[in-house]
C-alpha cells in the first residue's frame, strides 16, 4: 500500500509492503540516514523524530501509521542552511563525540525548548532521560542546554 | 500489507473481528516486530481515533497516552505515569497499551489492581467490563478475545483519598520495574496494596490491607508487620533483573514507605 | 612557535585550546556518514546465522532451504572461507565460520546475502543447522584446573620472605561489562572488479584488518583495501574482526557490493566484552601503613577464544598493585579458556579490574592501620625514579601521583545535603527514597595504566603531512573514534607551520602505512607523534628550500621580508611523510621482570554517593578527579574523555553487566543491560596536572582511559562507606547492598 504523509514540510510517500518501523523506511527508503538505529526498542532515544507535534521513537513507530501525518527528522529541525539554536549549542559545548547520539539529542531538545525556552537543569535531563549517549558522560550536553536556556551553572 | 483507519469504534471493532491485530501506540507491538517475533500484516491504526483517547471522569479511554496521564492523572497513577519508559515512550504509549500487554512489570497495573479498576471490552457483540484481577491471567496474558478492543480503563467512581505510588529499579529513568508498588489509604484507615513485577499479574497484598486497615494509628511494630505480610504474601522470581529475595525484601520496604507517605500526607 | 613581529602572524585553534570540532556540525545536522549509512548502487544484504548454543557439535548445515528462498544471492559456510581458516588479533584461533563445533552461543556458523535485508533475516532463519549439545565450560576456575589457559604470568620481585605485621587479605570480583558502543557493527564490501575488494566497515584498526582479511581470502595485500569509515563508538569493540571478513567473501561470490548491520541483540555477541575477573589477594604493611608485600592471583575469562586476553591479563598482572611502591610482590595471573562469550578490549584493559581490587584492599589497609585513605595512598606513592613494584621497570617519564592525591584532596568536597527532589535522590522517579533514608558516603581510589602497546610489540604510527591549496592535510589511517583525533591532529600541524587552515584526511590501508590501532590511549602520542615529526620536517625542508626562517599563513618569512608567498608555495607539493615510534619496550623474563612499558598516566577520583540502604539503590551525586595528562593539547576534548570515562566506569560501579546463564547472555538488549542515563550521571569536577617529560608530542599523554579505571573503585569505595558492607564485586547490586552482611 502507498503511504502519503508530510515529511520535514514536504509531501512525501512511499510504498509499504510489510509491518516495519517508520525509521527503517526513514533510512533505507526515503534517504534520511540522519535519524539512527541503535537499539530497534525505544531505549535510546537515537531515532527521536517529531510526528504529530509529539517526540516520538521512530523505531516504534509502524510506517503504515502515518498515514496522513506531520513528520519532523533531524534533517528538517533547522532553517534551511542554518543551524538550530540546539545545535549552536552543542556544537559549541563539545557536546558531539561519536556523534551517534547526537540527532536524537537534537530533536529531542528542540522538542523541549519547544515548549519550555528557559528550562531549570532539572527539567532538561528529564526531558532528555529517553537519550543515552555512551561517549560524554553527559556534561557537555547538560552545559549546552544550561547555557542555551541562560541558565549557565555560575 | 493491510491497514485499517477506523474512525470510530465500531469499525476498530470490525475489523478486530476480521482477525486484524491492533496498533495504539506501537511501543510493545514495534519491539516485536523489529526483533522478529511478530510479523502482522493486518493491522488496525488507532492512534487517530479520537474517541479512544476520551477521558471523562473516572472513565480513562484506551489511547489515552502516559504523557497526558503523568499531567492530568490522580496521584499515583500519574507518579507511575511519569516512570514509563522515557518521555519518547510516555508520547506514544497508552493505558490500554499497558493493559493490553499485560507484563508483569507494566508500570499502570499495580494502581489498577490496588483501586479495583475494571477493563472495558469492546466487540462486535457488544461491550463487557471485566474486574481487573479477572483480566489479567498471566504473564502477558489476559481474558481479553482476539476480536474484543480495549475500549477503557475504568477507575472506582471514589478514589481513596490517599494513594502513593514508588517503582525500584537500578536506573534513575527509563528501567523496567524491580518491584512497583501503590499503596492506598482512605480516611478510615481501609487500605489497599497493588504490586507489580513480583507475581506472574499484578497482585494486591490482601492480609497485609487486611491487618494495617484495622490499624487507625499504626505503630511501629504494626509497620513492621504490615511489611513483613507483604514481603510473604509476594511470589517473585529470580531472573536476569533481580532475585527473588531481593524483590520480596523491597516490596516489603517500599509498600511500608508508601503507607507512611499516605499517612503522612493524610495528617497534613 | 611564531614569534610576533612584523605582520608575522599567530596560529589560530593550536595547541593547548579548545578547537570545535570539525566533524561536529555533520554529526549535528545527520549527515555525517556512519557505516550504516553506505549505500552502493545494486548492493545485496547480509546476515549472519549464529549458534543458539554455548557449546556443540555441528553434525550437518543444510543451506539448501535457504537457497531455494527467492531473492538470495548466496549462502557460505567454513568450506566456502577461501584462504586461512582462522582469524584472531594476536593468535588466528578463531574460525571465520564455525566448523565441527560451535564454542560459544552466538558464534557465526554461515552467511548469508539477499537483495533485501528481510529476505536475508528469512534466508538465516531457513539454514538448518543440526547440532550435538555437548556440555560447555563457564566456570572459570575450573577451566584453571583442567590448563585452559590462553597465558599465564608469573610475576616475582624482590624478597619472597618478606612480611608485614599488618595483613589484610581480600577477594574480589568484577562482572562482564559491555563497550555498548551506540552504532552496531556495520560495513559494505564492493568487488573491485578485478578480484579485489574495498572494505569500509566499523574498526579501530584498518591495517589489522587488513592483515586478517587479506590471509583469510587467501589474496595479495594490494587486493583488498579497508577504508576508514564513520562509526559510533568503539572502547574496545572495534579491535577485533566480526563481520569483515564475512562481507568480503558475499562480495567476491556475488560479485556485488553487500552491506551487513547488526542488530544491536548481534552486536552483544558479535564483539568481544571487558573480562570478568575473580581476584584473590592479600596485602602486607608496616603498622605505619607502608607496603611490605603484596601477593595476588588474578583469574580472568577470556572465554571461547583467544582475542586480546594475554595482553589483557599482562596488564591485570602487571598493574596488580597500583601506583604504589612496594618492593616485595608476587602476581599469579591466568587468562582463561572457556565457553563463555569471547573478551577482549575495553577501555583500561584489565587495569580496571585490578585496579577495584587493589583500591579495596588500600581502603582496608587505611581503616587496619588507622590512617586517612588518601594518607595511605600519598606514603605509599609511586613517582619518577622509582621501580614499578611488579615489573621493576624503571620509572622514566613524569608520573605525579603525589600531586594527584594532593590535587584531590585540594578540591572543595561537594557539601549539598541530599534535598527534596526525588529526581536526585537514589531511585529517581521512582519515588522510593527520600532524603531521611539515605546515607553519604565517600570513597577515594586511584589507577595506574600503561599508555601505548608493551611487551616488545613494535608500536608505531605512519602520518603524512601536506601543504595543499586547501591549507595543510593530514593523512592517516587512524580511526575518529569520537574522541576528537581529528582536532588534535591538526593542532599539532598547525602548531608547528604556523599555518591556520589544516585537517585530517583518512585514507585506506594501500594509500599509507598503518596509524595502529585507536585503543591504548595512544593516538595522540603515537600517530600525533607521526604528525608533529611530519610537520617539523616538513617546515625545516620548506624554510631551507626558501631561504626563510619562519612560516606562517603568509607564507616563508626571511626576517621581515616575505620571501615566498602562501600561494606560491601550495603549487610546489611539499609533503612529508613520518613514522613515529614510542621508546622500545621488551618482553617479560621468566619472572615478569623487564621493561614492557613505553609510558605510564596515573588519575585519581573521589567519588560522592548517595545510598538508601535498605533498598539498595545509589545515586552517584559527585565526581571530583585529577588526571596527570602530560599536556593538555585540546582541554575540552580532555573535559570529554574525563566525562564519558568516568560515566562507563560509573556504569561498571552499580548497573553495568552482561547476565550469564551457562554461556548464555541473558540481557543482550538496552532494555536489560542498562546504560547511564543523563539522570545517573554525577557532576564532574576535574582538575589536569601538566608535567614536561613524557615522549608524546608537546609532552602529551594518552587521557582516555584513566578516567575509567579508578572511578569504579571510588564509587564502589563510597557505597561501603555509606553502609558499612564488605561489597567484594562489582557492579554493586541492590542486593548486595540491602540483603548482604556487613564488612568485618
Amino acid at each position: 500500500m502507498i503511504v502519503s504523509f508530510r515529511l520535514n514540510g514536504a509531501e512525501t510517500s512511499f510504498r509499504a509492503n510489510h509491518p516495519v518501523s517508520l525509521l527503517d523506511v526513514l533510512r533505507d527508503e526515503l534517504a534520511l540516514p540522519g535519524s539512527k538505529s541503535a537499539c530497534e526498542q525505544g531505549e535510546c532515544g537515537s531515532c527521536s523524530v517529531i510526528l504529530d507535534g509529539e517526540l516520538v521513537c521512530a523505531c516504534l513507530v509502524m510506517a503504515v501509521d502515518v498515514e496522513g501525518s506531520d513528520v519532523t527528522t533531524v534533517e528538517g529541525i533547522a532553517p534551511s542552511g542554518g543551524l538550530h539554536p540546539v545545535q549552536e549549542s552543542l556544537n559549541r559545548a563539545g557536546g558531539v563525540q561519536c556523534g551517534f547520539c547526537t540527532p536524537g539529542f537534537v530533536v529531542a531538545a528542540a522538542d523541549l525548548f519547544e515548549r519550555n525556552p528557559r528550562p531549570s537543569t532539572a527539567e532538561i535531563k528529564e526531558a532528555l532521560a529517553g537519550n543515552i549517549c555512551r561517549c560524554t558522560g553527559y556534561g557537555a550536553i547538560v552545559r549546552a542546554f544550561e547555557r542555551l536556556a541562560g541558565r549557565e551553572a555560575p | 500489507m493491510d491497514v485499517a483507519y477506523p474512525t470510530d469504534v465500531a469499525e476498530a471493532v470490525a475489523a478486530l473481528a476480521d482477525g486484524m491485530t491492533p496498533l495504539g501506540g506501537g511501543t510493545d507491538l514495534m519491539v516485536e516486530v523489529n526483533f522478529g517475533h511478530s510479523r502482522p500484516e493486518q493491522v488496525v491504526a488507532l492512534r487517530r481515533l479520537t474517541e479512544l483517547s476520551e477521558w471523562e471522569g473516572n472513565r480513562i479511554g484506551a489511547a489515552v497516552t502516559w504523557r497526558r496521564i503523568e499531567r492530568d492523572g490522580p496521584t499515583a497513577l500519574a507518579q507511575a505515569a511519569r516512570t514509563v519508559g522515557s518521555p519518547q515512550i510516555r508520547n506514544a504509549g497508552t493505558i490500554g497499551g499497558n493493559v493490553g500487554t499485560a507484563s508483569p512489570a507494566g508500570d499502570g497495573l499495580p494502581f489498577l489492581a490496588a483501586v479495583d479498576a475494571r477493563i472495558e471490552l469492546t466487540s462486535p457483540e457488544g461491550t463487557r467490563v471485566v474486574p481487573w484481577n479477572e483480566f489479567f491471567t498471566g504473564v502477558k496474558q489476559t481474558s481479553r478475545r482476539g476480536d474484543e478492543l480495549i475500549a477503557a480503563i475504568l477507575l472506582p467512581e471514589e478514589l481513596p483519598e490517599r494513594h502513593e505510588f514508588g517503582k525500584i529499579g537500578v536506573r534513575n529513568a527509563m528501567v523496567i520495574a524491580t518491584v512497583c508498588c501503590v499503596v492506598t489509604r482512605g480516611s478510615d484507615g481501609t487500605t489497599t496494596v497493588g504490586l507489580g513485577s513480583v507475581a506472574p499479574t499484578p497482585m494486591r497484598a490482601r492480609r497485609a490491607e487486611e491487618m494495617i486497615s484495622a490499624e487507625v494509628d499504626p505503630s511501629d511494630s504494626a509497620l513492621d508487620e504490615f511489611a513483613r505480610l507483604v514481603s510473604s504474601e509476594v511470589t517473585p522470581i529470580t531472573d536476569h533483573r533481580s532475585t527473588e529475595a531481593y524483590r520480596r525484601h523491597a516490596a516489603g520496604v517500599l509498600a511500608r514507605r508508601l503507607l507512611e507517605r499516605t499517612i503522612r500526607r493524610g495528617v497534613a | 612557535m611564531t614569534t610576533e613581529t612584523g605582520r608575522r602572524s599567530t596560529v589560530r585553534d593550536g595547541i593547548g585550546e579548545s578547537t570545535i570540532r570539525p566533524d561536529g556540525i555533520p554529526k549535528l545536522t545527520g549527515s555525517f556518514e556512519y557505516a550504516q549509512d553506505l549505500h552502493a548502487e545494486g548492493m545485496l544484504w547480509g546476515t549472519t546465522v549464529r549458534s543458539p548454543h554455548p557449546r556443540a557439535r555441528i553434525v550437518s548445515i543444510d543451506i539448501a532451504p535457504a537457497l531455494a528462498i527467492g531473492g538470495v544471492q548466496a549462502v557460505l559456510t567454513q568450506d566456502d572461507v577461501p584462504g586461512r581458516a582462522m582469524f584472531g588479533l594476536e593468535h588466528p584461533d578463531q574460525p571465520v565460520l564455525a566448523q565441527d563445533e560451535v564454542r560459544y552461543w552466538g558464534e557465526p556458523v554461515a552467511v548469508v546475502a539477499a537483495e533485501d535485508e528481510d529476505t536475508a533475516r528469512r534466508a538465516a532463519a531457513a539454514v538448518v543447522v543440526e547440532y550435538e549439545e555437548l556440555e560447555p565450560l563457564v566456570d572459570p576456575e575450573e577451566a584453571d584446573r583442567r590448563g585452559e589457559v590462553f597465558r599465564r604470568l608469573r610475576i616475582r620481585r624482590g624478597d619472597q620472605d618478606s612480611a608485614g605485621p599488618v595483613v589484610v587479605e581480600g577477594y574480589y570480583e568484577v562482572g562482564m561489562q559491555d563497550q555498548a558502543p551506540l552504532g552496531t557493527e556495520a560495513g559494505l564490501a564492493v568487488p573491485d572488479g578485478h578480484g579485489g575488494v574495498d572494505l569500509y566497515a566499523t574498526s579501530q584498526y584498518v591495517h589489522a584488518d587488513h592483515e586478517q582479511v587479506v590471509a583469510s581470502l587467501g589474496l595479495r595485500p594490494d587486493q583488498v583495501r579497508s577504508h576508514p569509515v564513520g562509526i559510533g563508538g568503539a572502547f574496545g569493540a572495534r579491535e577485533d574482526l566480526n563481520l569483515h571478513i564475512h562481507l568480503c567473501m558475499l562480495a567476491l561470490h556475488t560479485g556485488r557490493p553487500v552491506k551487513m548491520v547488526y542488530h544491536r541483540d548481534e552486536s552483544f555477541t558479535g564483539h568481544v566484552h571487558r573480562h570478568p575477573a575473580r581476584m584473590w589477594y592479600r596485602h602486607e604493611a608496616d603498622t605505619d601503613g607502608r607496603l611490605v608485600r603484596v601477593e595476588a592471583r588474578l583469574l580472568l575469562d577470556g572465554g571461547a577464544y583467544a582475542s586480546t586476553t594475554a595482553a589483557v591479563l599482562a596488564n591485570a598482572s602487571y598493574f596488580a598493585v597500583g601506583p604504589y611502591r612496594c618492593d616485595s610482590v608476587a602476581v599469579d595471573g591466568a587468562g582463561t579458556r572457556t565457553n563463555n562469550p569471547p573478551c577482549g578490549a575495553m577501555r583500561g584493559f584489565g587495569a580496571v579490574q585490578v585496579c577495584f581490587a587493589h583500591e579495596s584492599q588500600m581502603d582496608r589497609l587505611a581503616a587496619a592501620v588507622g590512617l586517612d585513605p588518601l594518607e595511605l595512598r600519598r606514603r605509599n606513592a609511586l613517582a619518577t625514579g622509582d621501580r614499578m613494584s611488579t615489573t621493576g621497570q624503571l620509572i622514566e617519564t613524569p608520573l605525579p601521583v603525589t600531586e594527584v592525591i594532593d590535587s584531590l584532596s585540594a578540591m572543595p568536597l561537594f557539601a549539598a545535603e541530599p534535598g527534596d527532589d526525588p529526581m536526585a535522590l537514589p531511585g529517581g522517579s521512582g519515588l522510593t527514597t527520600e532524603a531521611v533514608h539515605v546515607r553519604r558516603g565517600i570513597g577515594y581510589a586511584l589507577g595506574l595504566k600503561n599508555l601505548g602497546f608493551s611487551e616488545g610489540y613494535d608500536d608505531y604510527a605512519q602520518a603524512r603531512v601536506r601543504l595543499t591549496a586547501d591549507g595543510v592535510v593530514i593523512e592517516t589511517a587512524a580511526i575518529e573514534v569520537g574522541q576528537g583525533l581529528v582536532n588534535v591532529l591538526a593542532q599539532i600541524a598547525r602548531t608547528v607551520l604556523g599555518v591556520s587552515r589544516a585537517e585530517v584526511r583518512h585514507v585506506d590501508t594501500s594509500q599509507i602505512d598503518s596509524a595502529g590501532s585507536t585503543s591504548a590511549s595512544r593516538q595522540t602520542q603515537l600517530s600525533g607523534g607521526a604528525t608533529h615529526q611530519a610537520a617539523v620536517r616538513l617546515r625545516e625542508r620548506i624554510l631551507v628550500g626558501h631561504g626563510g626562517d619562519h612560516l606562517d599563513d603568509a607564507g616563508v618569512w626571511s626576517g621581515d621580508t616575505l620571501v615566498t608567498p602562501m600561494s606560491q608555495l601550495v603549487t610546489e607539493s611539499w609533503e612529508e611523510t613520518a613514522t613515529f615510534r614510542h621508546p622500545p619496550t621488551e618482553k617479560p623474563d621468566a619472572d615478569g621482570q623487564g621493561t614492557m612499558h613505553a609510558d605510564f598516566a596515573v588519575a585519581g577520583h573521589r567519588a560522592v554517593v548517595d545510598v538508601d540502604p535498605d533498598l539498595g539503590l545509589v545515586r552517584v551525586v559527585r565526581i571530583d578527579t585529577a588526571q596527570d595528562v602530560g599536556r593538555a593539547l585540546n582541554p575540552e576534548s580532555i573535559r570529554g574523555q574525563i566525562e564519558g570515562g568516568i560515566m562507563q566506569g560509573v556504569g561498571l560501579a552499580v548497573m553495568e553487566e552482561l547476565v550469564l546463564d551457562q554461556g548464555r547472555i541473558r540481557n543482550a538488549t538496552f532494555t536489560d543491560y542498562l546504560l547511564p542515563t543523563i539522570l545517573d550521571a554525577p557532576d564532574v569536577e576535574a582538575l589536569l596536572i601538566e608535567q614536561d617529560g613524557s615522549w608524546g608530542p608537546f609532552g602529551a599523554k594518552g587521557v582516555g582511559e584513566p578516567p575509567t579505571i579508578s572511578s569504579t573503585p571510588a564509587v564502589a569505595s563510597a557505597i561501603r562507606a555509606a553502609t558499612g558492607k564488605e561489597l567484594n564485586r562489582v557492579p554493586v547490586r541492590p542486593q548486595d547492598i540491602a540483603l548482604s552482611g556487613d564488612a568485618v
